[in-house]
């Protein structure tokens, strides 16, 4: 393997990292304030997509302006956060923070499923295809090898745009420092008068919307198909638990990790390839048991 | 006695005659009821770490493991011999069980249900990938096992291996109760209600849910041989982690506090499931996942719960103390 | 119990002899299994939605012998267990006359001995593995159309027609029994009809992969003569994209035998000069049948309906109506007219000849249905905002279809390079 192929390889993953990181980093942000493990996630991320594609083919038909794309993705994205993503909280989640952790998961699992088949009943079972916002930025060739524009370097800015926002909205905003604090202590904050609900609201708000956000913007690069927000939710998990529940950057880290794994197994040993983000939690699990990134919680007596 | 009482003890052995009798009154479910009871052997397996407090989403991979090796011992045998292929099967799927879990009982609750996901998600890849030895997507197919040396027609054999794994789970019942009653039984619990007290008694508590996780094991290979078997073909969706979450799902709707839980929770689960997929086939996902949080947030302790507080209300006054001692473990034992 | 006394009383009537007549039923009653939900429902809601069409207008036309049809539909995406737990149901208390079992290939394996030991007719109307004949002897199950080997022979034959000189190919397949299998025929009849072609990458990500640009980069680098892939669906429309969006289509050519059913979807993103295939002659602008009113009639109230043209599982439903009903005729006819026992139209299966919406099929010895295949080449029109078939060519079913009693692996290795002149082949623009 040579230095160009390295280079490629390393392009390859630093695109597929970016769209990685954009859905782990919703799960992990709400398991860090909420606690639960949500399996709903992977539905935001299809959802996300479907809103995308669907729309998008519809209005760039009717002739609409080919930029509008790139708005509606954000849209699209706040919207099934909002509309979808406020009324589980509200209505189910909110029911269920006293219950152990296992009711829990699988509450967002029966979501999951429920979800599954909304998309099936709105969207149907052929799949969408909405490629106009990537056919907007164009191509660029590197090492004789033509990449698009959208996938080598729009999706990576956008995944280090949302790294940054993120960390700074927490450490910045009036919100972002509430939801910190509940993430640190939950009961210190309810001592002194944080409105838990409305942040464990507002915090699953953003993570169902930044999985949308995942969504929309893979809808440009994938076909929309049932059953992509299934496999998307293993793979989310897994970056989630490598890189310690909670840990923002960590997400960041561990995506590339997989992501640079996988392009490199496509290119080494593709047989590998499936098989890497597993086997790089696994192993990082065995040294770390709190992820890379986690830390070990004191224990209750 | 009270009413409760007699009800209680009554009711599990109307349930299994009532079993028993399927294949002279109801034939065509036979089949089904067979898988059923094959997939409630693993329910139990869920069941028995639930106990500890630890959920696996991955205990699928002792399914698959012991429906493997069962098939490729049959293959390698022209067919094979069932009581090996069980024994085997489930041997296969407690060594794995033995080796893996000294690494896994080191992590609780979202890490230990992740790390045992990650396994199981190691292995289905590897069975798609691997086409040339597992057969690929399409799985492997599994000839029908002689019968302690006797090669049987489909009829007779479905009937054998209906009151066979019938017969297996009320063994492997009486048995998980006997293993949650004894001492590492208890101490199994208590892992779930303070593990740091059990530590303090100097008792290894990574041992003890070791024992358990083995069980789980032998009981989910034990599952997965016989579903194999009774469906005549293997393939990787028996590693597939929606399986395991369907385990799970299932642990909770039958009742995650008593080993009854699996059997009543698998055959509700399978009642709805086909009769969904049969008269709604576009949304049986969704008749499930509603069913599912119609149990959660209503009936947190599962269709056995449900039918305890209701033999509660008709019971007398005095039986309310034992009640949440009896919540824990079996029904009518 | 039922099962028994069903078959004892077949064999009553059997050992009667065909002059036993049955009692003329209210109803032919089928059950269709299809993927409702999941990736492959892209095949399955065509087909429902045809066989839907097509039951009813059987029906106004007088059903079947005077007896109209009914049909339940079963998923197949709800998984083995409940697929098998509900063919039985139909078969056991529905009572179904025939079952249409079904798209995947892992299915049939599934359902074929399954349908032995219920004594029921199995329709394998979809499913392209060519291993379910060669490997068993089934008495109940036929096949209303071709298998994968001939499908993927007559590719390789198109191919080697229309571009001879290609020295260079690579594989980006499915990883599943589909996408190992229909590789293993393509470069075991490539290697005979070609050997001096280099096979330069073979790749099988996973079912469902959402991304192949790892994979393009590579190809890129690579620079193959040709690329093949088997894929369908969601996995197809998405490599074919990203290879366009990254100019791979413009260096090689890229083979689709399974492309026929995502042409419509892909609308302009797949540019002209590539190879699609149509698992037998299935293409709604058939080169023979368009101008045919009945063919013109259902393409028409096809799109009305569903707002898509009819693909290849449209063509393998109307082949397995098409099939019953002629069985039936046939049964009927032979039995002085009066209806016929099901094992009669069991035996009426054999050496039926039958035609859907495309060219006639003939069921053979081993139950396998013998079909011509169609291929052609990408080129764009102005009357439809997506890609047609050009340069049609159109190959003989006897020809390209494994002999019977012969196992595709070992016949393939006995052709040789002069075989591609051998076939007979229509050629149409």
């Amino acid at each position: 393997m040579n230095a160009q192929l390295v280079a490629l390889a390393v392009f390859d993953g630093i695109s597929y990292a970016a769209l990685v990181f954009l859905v782990a980093v919703g799960l992990t942000l709400v398991f860090g304030v909420l606690r639960v493990l949500n399996v709903a996630h992977g539905s935001f991320y299809a959802l996300g997509a479907y809103a995308t594609a669907s729309v998008g083919g519809a209005i760039f038909a009717a002739g609409y302006a080919p930029w509008l794309a790139f708005p509606l993705m954000l849209l699209a994205a706040v919207l099934i956060g909002v509309l979808v993503g406020g009324p589980i909280e509200k209505f189910l989640l909110g029911r269920i923070y006293e219950l152990e952790d296992v009711l829990q998961i699988l509450v967002t699992f029966a979501v999951f499923m429920i979800l599954e088949d909304v998309q099936r009943l709105i969207w149907g079972g052929q799949p969408f295809f909405e490629a106009t916002a990537l056919n907007q930025l164009g191509t660029v060739t590197v090492f004789g090898i033509t990449y698009t524009v959208y996938q080598l370097i729009f999706l990576p800015v956008v995944a280090i745009v949302v790294l940054i926002g993120l960390r700074l909205g927490l450490r910045r905003t009036l919100t972002g420092r509430l939801i910190t604090a509940v993430t640190e202590d939950r009961e210190a904050a309810v001592t002194i008068g944080i409105d838990v609900e409305r942040i464990y609201l507002i915090t699953f708000i953003i993570g169902a919307s930044l999985a949308a956000f995942g969504g929309a913007l893979a809808s440009a690069t994938t076909s929309v198909v049932p059953g992509m927000g299934a496999d998307m939710i293993v793979l989310s998990f897994a970056v989630v638990a490598t890189a310690g529940l909670g840990q923002i950057e960590g997400a960041a880290v561990t995506a590339l990790l997989i992501g640079l794994g996988r392009s490199f197994a496509v290119y080494l040993w593709p047989e590998l390839e499936v098989l890497i983000p597993y086997i790089i939690m696994f192993g990082v699990l065995l040294v770390r048991p709190s992820g890379l990134f986690g830390t070990v919680q004191a224990r209750k007596i | 006695m009270t009413t409760r009482a007699q009800i209680l003890r009554v009711l599990p052995y109307a349930l299994l005659l009532a079993l028993a009798l399927v294949p002279q009154v109801y034939p065509a479910a036979q089949v089904l009821l067979t898988l059923a009871l094959a997939k409630s052997l693993a329910v139990l397996g869920v069941i028995v770490l639930l106990q500890a407090g630890q959920v696996s989403f991955g205990h699928a991979l002792f399914f698959a493991i012991a429906a493997y090796a069962a098939a490729f011992l049959g293959n390698s045998m022209g067919g094979g011999e069932i009581v090996l292929s069980l024994v085997l099967g489930t041997v296969c799927s407690a060594a794995v069980a033995l080796v893996v879990g000294v690494f896994i009982v080191r992590y609780r609750h979202i890490f230990f249900g992740m790390l045992n996901l990650a396994l199981s998600m190691i292995f289905f890849s590897f069975l798609e990938k691997f086409y040339h030895v597992t057969g690929g997507s399409d799985g492997l197919s599994v000839a029908r096992p002689r019968v302690l040396g006797m090669a049987l027609e489909r009829g007779p054999f479905e009937l054998v291996l209906f009151y066979g794994t019938l017969g297996l789970v009320i063994g492997a019942l009486v048995l998980t109760h006997r293993f949650l009653s004894s001492p590492v039984g208890q101490m199994m619990r208590a892992i779930k209600t303070n593990e740091v007290r059990l530590e303090y008694l100097g008792v290894s508590a990574r041992n003890v849910l070791l024992a358990g996780y083995v069980l789980s094991a032998a009981l989910c290979g034990l599952g997965g041989v016989l579903m194999s078997t009774a469906q005549g073909i293997v393939t990787p969706e028996y590693a597939w982690w929606v399986r395991s979450g369907e385990f799970v799902f299932i642990a909770i709707l039958g009742g995650a506090g008593s080993v009854g839980g699996a059997v009543v929770g698998t055959l509700a689960y399978e009642a709805v499931k086909t009769y969904a997929a049969a008269f709604a086939a576009d949304i049986w996902q969704m008749i499930l996942g509603v069913v599912l949080l119609v149990v959660i947030l209503f009936a947190p302790n599962g269709l056995i719960g449900l039918f305890r507080s209701w033999t509660r209300r008709i019971g007398s006054a005095p039986e309310r103390t034992g009640d949440r001692a009896g919540d824990r473990v079996g029904a009518g034992e | 119990m039922k099962t028994l006394m069903i078959a004892s009383a077949m064999a009553v009537a059997l050992a009667a002899g065909s002059a036993a007549a049955a009692e003329k039923p209210d109803e032919i009653r089928l059950g269709i299994t299809a993927f409702l939900t999941g990736p492959a429902s892209v095949f399955g809601e065509p087909a429902k939605a045809a066989a839907e069409m097509m039951i009813e207008e059987m029906n106004a036309e007088g059903g079947i012998g005077g007896v109209p049809v009914s049909a339940t539909f079963v998923d197949e995406g709800a998984g083995g267990e409940a697929l098998l737990a509900e063919y039985r149901r139909l078969v056991e208390d529905v009572d179904v006359d025939a079952m249409f079992a079904s798209i995947s290939s892992g299915n049939c394996t599934k359902v074929g001995p399954l349908a032995e030991d219920l004594k029921v007719l199995n329709i394998m109307w979809d499913c392209g593995t060519q291993r379910i004949f060669e490997e068993n002897d089934f008495r109940y199950s036929f096949r209303t159309q071709a298998n994968a080997t001939p499908e993927m022979l007559a590719t390789v034959l198109y191919l080697l027609k229309t571009k001879p000189d290609f020295k260079t190919i690579a594989v980006v397949n499915q990883d599943y029994a589909w996408g190992r299998d229909s590789w293993a025929i393509f470069s075991t009849a490539l290697k005979q009809l070609k050997p001096d072609v280099e096979v330069v990458a073979e790749f099988f990500p996973k079912f469902g992969a959402p991304d192949f640009s790892t994979e393009i980069s590579r190809l890129q680098a690579l620079r193959p003569d040709v690329i093949l892939s088997t894929s369908w669906g969601g996995d197809l429309d998405t490599f074919v994209r990203q290879a366009a969006q990254r100019g791979l289509t413009n260096n090689s050519t890229l083979v689709l035998p399974l492309a026929e059913s995502s042409l419509e979807r892909l609308g302009d993103a797949l540019p002209e000069g590539h190879i699609v295939g149509t698992r037998g002659d299935h293409y709604f602008l058939h080169p023979e049948k368009t101008g045919n009113e009945d063919f013109d009639a259902f393409v028409a109230a096809f799109k009305e309906k569903t707002g898509a043209y009819p693909i290849y599982p449209v063509f393998h439903m109307s082949q397995a109506l098409a099939a019953i009903k002629a069985a039936y005729e046939k049964a009927i006819a032979a039995n002085g007219g009066d209806w016929p026992s099901r094992e009669q139209v069991v035996d009426a299966m054999a050496g039926l000849t039958f035609a859907g919406l495309g060219r006639d099929v003939t069921i053979r010895e081993d139950n396998q249905g013998v079909e011509d295949q169609l291929l052609g080449t990408t080129m764009h029109s102005d009357d439809y905002d997506f890609a047609l078939l050009g340069d049609m060519m159109m190959f003989d079913g006897d020809a390209v279809t494994t002999p019977v009693g012969q196992i595709s692996a070992d016949w393939l290795k006995t052709l040789s390079p002069d075989f591609v002149e051998s076939v007979q082949v229509e050629t149409f623009n």
